[in-house]
């Protein structure tokens, strides 16, 4: 490996904490406004740490809305989903990864292909569809929905972490005896642990963060926090103090779920098996 | 007991035939080596043995029990894996106590035959570390350890060698056949190098496109080869081969000669030629020759003997060592 000077290396690390800085910026920004007054929110020239600190607004979002409510139906969504999509999933990326056909990659190219299409196309067939089966703002109908969207990306995912498997290992352990469910057990599910973990944590992201569908498929309900948030922007005007504090309330929880797990997502585990 | 009988066992892959329907039969305790170049069916009939791989066609029979539609995991067979196929996320006693534990041993049986096998193997310094922690012929003893433990009816050895270098690969080849010495079961042993077909072997099967050429003794494919192809795969170096006049003169379409059959002299001989190059390995010293009318020959004289390049020889053939092939290649008697 060519060795960097430390001039250079001084260069990139700024250049990193930079864009990593940009990147973070506007999150870090709506954290601080949610403790601003609304007055103070909209400043000119805005005070970046120097103000009034305050909690009310926190306070009003809580009286004017029922928060938790929305996080349990946050929760439902993104957790229900996800577990749903990885039950259905694991099995069709096994079938594809170790016992594929001819047909197996055109499969993954449809499947990816339905993502490609703007989910507005299919807003109006899905609200009538939803509509007719008395499942509009229901908490089992955002469900299906979500696992839906979402599981050509949890079995492409899957695929591509269980093909890193080698199939000798698994050979192996039929050679040694063991049955299918023992294979799976004591083989291949700790050598996917990894996989399977990020393939659950990105989906909550994912399924967390959806706004296009569980806007328009909510009203009270079932509505979760995605739409607790759009609530604070209304037609009177944008109350831009609440909307931080309703969203910063509302990307918390996913921040810290992802800020635990980030390090068992990484993990070399086949590395020195094969070779 | 390990008896391994192949009756009519064919294999298609995607419309291509690429085991026609070959009979064989194993018999207890055997040292069988599959032996072929890449791409002769030599691996996948193996797998087909163990169960890994669909028979297209004809039946498998172990120990006179038809397993052809058996799962691998209820043939009671060993497999050792070119790739080793360790279980990365066990350690080395996990990775031998596996095979056990799948069986349902209890923990002081399983215990015991470990560290016995771990003992055999000289792994018992290792038994808590992981694979990925371990080098190369470590892993490969692993792998065996992991194959022995078991006592299956007979062992399946894929290329176990490949990845290893040549010392180590001298040194393991010893250890296996000590192995097969020490256990008297039978194997079933893969490869594409001929050196280890003659030295493991009790019984050599040379394939080719899916086809048994022969099935010998090493020294019965050495000295009777049944076809162009055996006589040409087995030994090292090549055997020559020389069409035209000199065949026909022995009513033949082909005349093979190994090298070391051929004898060397500078003043007379049956064939005359010149020296295009000299390979000296000490113990041997290996001559290329460019005989008019004959070809490029190669003859192999014992010890250290210089000639240099251009230089005028006589080949002569060892009369009784000729062998004559048809215009198909087979061998005539």
């Amino acid at each position: 490996m060519r060795r960097t000077s430390p001039a250079r290396h001084g260069f990139i690390t700024a250049l990193a904490w930079s864009i990593g800085l940009l990147i973070f910026f506007p999150i870090l920004w709506t954290f601080l406004t949610s403790f601003k007054t609304e007055n103070d929110a909209i400043a000119s020239p805005p005070s970046f740490l120097f103000f009034n600190w305050t909690l009310e607004n926190y306070a009003e979002v809580q009286s004017r809305s029922n928060y938790l409510k929305h996080v349990f139906n946050s929760v439902t969504v993104a957790f229900g989903s996800t577990l749903l999509a990885i039950l259905v999933a694991v099995p069709a990326a096994w079938a594809m990864a170790f016992a594929p056909t001819r047909r197996t990659k055109d499969v993954l190219m449809w499947m990816l292909s339905t993502k490609m299409m703007p989910p507005v196309g299919a807003l109006i067939p899905v609200y009538l569809l939803f509509r007719d089966w008395g499942l509009l703002d229901t908490l089992s109908g955002l469900v299906a929905v979500l696992m839906l969207i979402n599981l050509p990306i949890v079995v492409w995912m899957l695929y591509t972490y269980f093909r890193e498997i080698p199939v000798d290992i698994l050979e192996a352990a039929r050679m040694d005896g063991a049955s299918l469910a023992k294979e799976i057990v004591y083989v291949l599910a700790p050598m996917a642990v990894p996989g399977i973990a990020s393939t659950l944590l990105l989906n909550i992201i994912l399924a967390w963060n959806e706004a296009f569908w569980t806007l328009n498929l909510t009203a009270a309900n079932a509505a979760p926090l995605t739409a607790f948030i759009a609530s604070y922007s209304s037609p009177e005007g944008l109350f831009w103090a609440k909307l931080s504090a309703a969203s910063t309330l509302a990307i918390a929880p996913i921040l810290l779920l992802g800020w635990f797990s980030q390090r068992q997502l990484v993990r070399g585990l086949t590395f020195g098996a094969v070779k | 007991m390990g008896s391994i009988v192949l009756q009519n066992v064919s294999k298609e892959f995607g419309g291509m035939n690429v085991i026609p329907g070959l009979d064989l039969a194993i018999a207890d305790g055997d040292f069988v080596v599959f032996v072929g170049p890449s791409g002769c069916g030599k691996s996948t009939l193996l797998r087909m043995i163990a169960g890994l791989e669909d028979t297209s066609g004809g039946r498998i029979l172990i120990d006179d029990a038809d397993v052809t539609r058996v799962p691998p995991a209820q043939r009671q067979l060993s497999m050792v894996f070119q790739s080793y196929a360790l279980y990365p996320h066990m350690s080395v006693y996990g990775n031998i106590a596996f095979p056990l534990k799948m069986a349902g041993r209890d923990k002081a049986a399983i215990d015991k035959k470990v560290r016995a096998a771990a003992a055999t193997l000289n792994l018992t310094d290792y038994l808590e570390r992981k694979p990925r922690q371990l080098s190369g012929g470590q892993r490969q003893r692993v792998a065996i350890g992991r194959a022995i433990v078991r006592e299956p009816r007979a062992f399946l050895f894929d290329e176990p060698l490949s990845n290893l270098d040549a010392a180590l690969r001298v040194n393991m080849r010893l250890e296996i056949s000590e192995l097969h010495q020490a256990l008297k079961t039978t194997m079933i042993y893969v490869t594409h190098d001929q050196v280890e077909a003659m030295t493991m072997a009790d019984k050599i099967v040379v394939l080719n496109k899916g086809n048994i050429e022969q099935v010998g003794s090493p020294l019965e494919l050495y000295r009777s080869p049944a076809n162009r192809f055996v006589a040409g795969f087995i030994g090292s170096p090549r055997m020559n081969f020389i069409d035209g006049p000199e065949a026909e003169k022995r009513g033949a379409a082909t005349i093979g000669i190994r090298p070391e059959h051929l004898g060397l002299s500078a003043s007379e001989g049956a064939w005359r030629g010149e020296v295009d190059l000299s390979e000296h390995l000490g113990s041997d010293t290996f001559l290329h020759i460019n005989a008019p009318g004959i070809g490029a020959l190669t003859a192999r004289m014992a010890g250290e003997f210089s000639a240099s390049r251009g230089a005028q020889v006589f080949l002569t053939p060892d009369e009784t060592r000729i062998h004559r092939f048809d215009s198909h290649g087979e061998a005539l008697p």
